[in-house]
């Protein structure tokens, strides 16, 4: 870890902090907000890569947990990982992580394509697949019953994950951060 | 900018020290979701408003930290309704107005910046693997640009505003990131700078 | 005065290249003179030779030298580095946590941390800002403290890149007279040639090489000539 790398790791931490005041979208059909905070999710991992963008989560939910209103709607404090949805936000540490890794994995192949599987993958996929189970648990409800919750928002997940993919796609070609995996012996 | 939720205050849970608050809605937490049930939220229910009083802290306060749950908390009230009656929706609703009032009692009677002392100091004594100086520097770091990254996206919103893209989240996102990457070598020079060590 | 020679900058042979493209030619300085200034066209290497001095650069060729040391870590200690955007340069919350951070990191006792923080604070009539969050401080106070948080260092060189480029008319004087007073030896990048007449000399920097090295009058109307055409 290079100074440098805290300094990403605290510069992502503010950038989640900045989605939060982003104006949500509304899908048309569904009604259901858009926050551009899960955006900063992915964004994370395609950006900084899986060790930088876990971290950097971390230290966002530590500001989170210790008070800071940086949530979407101004919110923060210990009470937010504790409602029937604080499994999604420690997912978010999971999903940044493995969005990172995948990135590093076809960091030479990364694709309008690829970039939106990849955040398909760890954004929903992933991400609900921590976030469901734990509502379902605390909320005393069954799982089928706490996978209706999530559905409506699966549209709007997918649209962030095409708005993720054509970003990490523009920041690698214009300023690279990322070491592609296994690479460390060939050329840059 | 940096508006937090702590309302001033002198009493004992105000001066307590983060780290037994933090224990201590653990062990709440722990006991609501590990006891036999009633019993256990009446008691936690009890010593949660007990800790309102002692704080001085007034029921509006209260209020103000469930309402943003206060939609989530309804729709679960009524699946749990239909789902398995009366008696199971009133005690899941009711855990989690606990929960989240035991939490926001600390968050209401803390300083943030009494959290991060207070984590410092739990590091202190950690093993040297353990990159103390590189977690603090992380956390003032990032209270730090919290204010500039929003003043960047608020002037690039307002120079995308100018071409009509304001709501466009690419638009947004790209000159937002690329800016903030950007300036990362010269921060890092910076506290290279002023005598930084990695090693520490 | 004559400079004391322990902590005088020798550049010997060095030069720059990053990524196959020289940034800097190999070049030999010494700078012992009280107020040095260097001035050259954007992307003309200035920053990058501005930038050695203090060790964030390092040389690809050559070594730089205070007085008969070379590490990075004596560079570092004895010159100091004022950035052109102080947001980039302020890393704490607030301004006394700030002007601390250096301080702690050469792991300076308490209460001298707190004797040169009010020492430094003083001098610049800048007392009042001690507890103010450093986000809220205007442009002008941002950059002297950026400056102050140098100074606390009690560095023998002080090293400026374009420091006054963000401020106003008022602000950029402001900083030009507590520069003017500095006891430490300048080293300052600037566009400011009106600021930079009074200095003992000047650097010409052009296309990565040293193009005239001498007293101000003659180098900045060799300057003023090419950009004329």
């Amino acid at each position: 870890m290079e100074t440098r790398d805290t300094v990403f790791i605290a510069l992502f931490a503010a950038i989640m902090a900045a989605l939060a005041v982003f104006p949500p979208i509304t899908l048309p059909l569904l009604g259901v907000p858009i926050t551009a905070q899960s955006l900063g999710v992915m964004l994370a991992g395609g950006v900084l890569g899986a060790r930088r963008a876990a971290l950097a989560l971390v230290l966002f939910l530590v500001l989170v947990a210790i008070g800071l209103p940086l949530l979407a709607g101004g919110r923060g404090g210990f009470a937010v990982f504790l409602g029937p949805t604080g499994g999604y936000l420690v997912g978010w540490i999971v999903a940044a992580y493995a969005i990172g890794l995948m990135t590093e994995i076809f960091w030479t192949r990364l694709t309008h394509v690829t970039a939106f599987a990849i955040s398909a993958v760890g954004g929903i996929v992933l991400l609900y697949g921590i976030g469901i189970p734990w509502s379902a648990v605390v909320a005393k409800v069954p799982l089928w019953t706490a996978i209706g919750w999530s559905t409506p928002f699966i549209p709007g997940d997918l649209v962030k994950c095409a708005i993720a993919a054509v970003v990490m796609v523009a920041v690698k070609r214009s300023y690279p951060i990322i070491t592609p995996r296994g690479a460390a012996s060939a050329p840059r | 900018m940096l508006t937090e939720a702590y309302i001033p205050g002198t009493s004992p849970l105000h001066r307590a020290r983060p780290l037994w608050k933090v224990l201590g809605l653990i062990v709440i937490c722990t006991a609501l979701f590990a006891g036999p049930g009633w019993p256990t939220l009446g008691l936690g229910g009890a010593a949660v408003l007990a800790g309102f009083a002692l704080a001085r802290l007034s029921p509006r306060h209260a209020v103000r930290a469930l309402r943003p749950l206060i939609w989530i908390l309804a729709l679960l009230f009524a699946v749990q309704l239909w789902l398995s009656g009366w008696a199971l929706a009133g005690f899941v609703v009711l855990r989690f107005a606990v929960l989240i009032l035991a939490a926001a009692l600390i968050t209401l009677t803390t300083r943030s910046s009494e959290f991060v002392d207070g984590l410092m100091a739990l590091l202190a004594p950690a093993p040297a693997w353990v990159p103390k100086a590189r977690i603090a520097l992380a956390i003032s770091l990032a209270l730090r640009f919290l204010p500039m990254v929003r003043d960047l996206l608020e002037e690039i919103r307002q120079a995308q505003a100018a071409r009509g893209l304001e709501r466009n989240l690419i638009a947004l996102a790209v000159p937002l990131l690329l800016r903030a990457l950007k300036s990362a070598d010269d921060i890092s020079a910076a506290i290279y700078a002023r005598s930084f060590d990695a090693a520490d | 005065m004559s400079p004391d020679p322990s902590t005088v900058l020798t550049l010997q042979g060095v030069s720059v290249v990053k990524d196959g493209r020289t940034i800097l030619h190999p070049l030999d300085l010494t700078l012992a003179e009280r107020r040095i200034g260097i001035i050259g066209r954007n992307g003309s290497g200035k920053s990058t030779l501005a930038r050695l001095f203090n060790g964030i650069e390092t040389p690809s060729t050559g070594t730089v030298r205070l007085g008969d040391r070379s590490e990075r870590r004596a560079l570092r200690r004895a010159v100091g580095f004022v950035f052109q955007n102080p947001d980039n340069q302020i890393v704490y919350p607030i301004v006394e946590e700030d002007l601390a951070f250096g301080l702690k990191n050469l792991k300076l006792p308490a209460d001298e941390i707190r004797t040169r923080i009010d020492a430094v604070l003083d001098r610049f009539g800048l007392a009042d800002l001690r507890a103010r969050l450093t986000h809220q401080l205007s442009g002008g106070e941002k950059q002297m403290i950026a400056l102050a948080g140098v100074l606390v260092m009690r560095p023998a060189t002080v090293v400026l890149d374009e420091p006054a480029t963000l401020l106003d008319l008022w602000n950029r004087n402001r900083l030009m007279q507590l520069i003017t007073g500095l006891e430490e030896q300048v080293i300052m990048v600037s566009h400011d040639l009106e600021m930079l007449a009074g200095f003992d000399r000047v650097l010409l920097v052009e296309a990565g090489r040293i193009a005239a090295d001498g007293p101000p009058a003659a180098v900045i109307a060799r300057y003023r000539a090419g950009a004329a055409c």
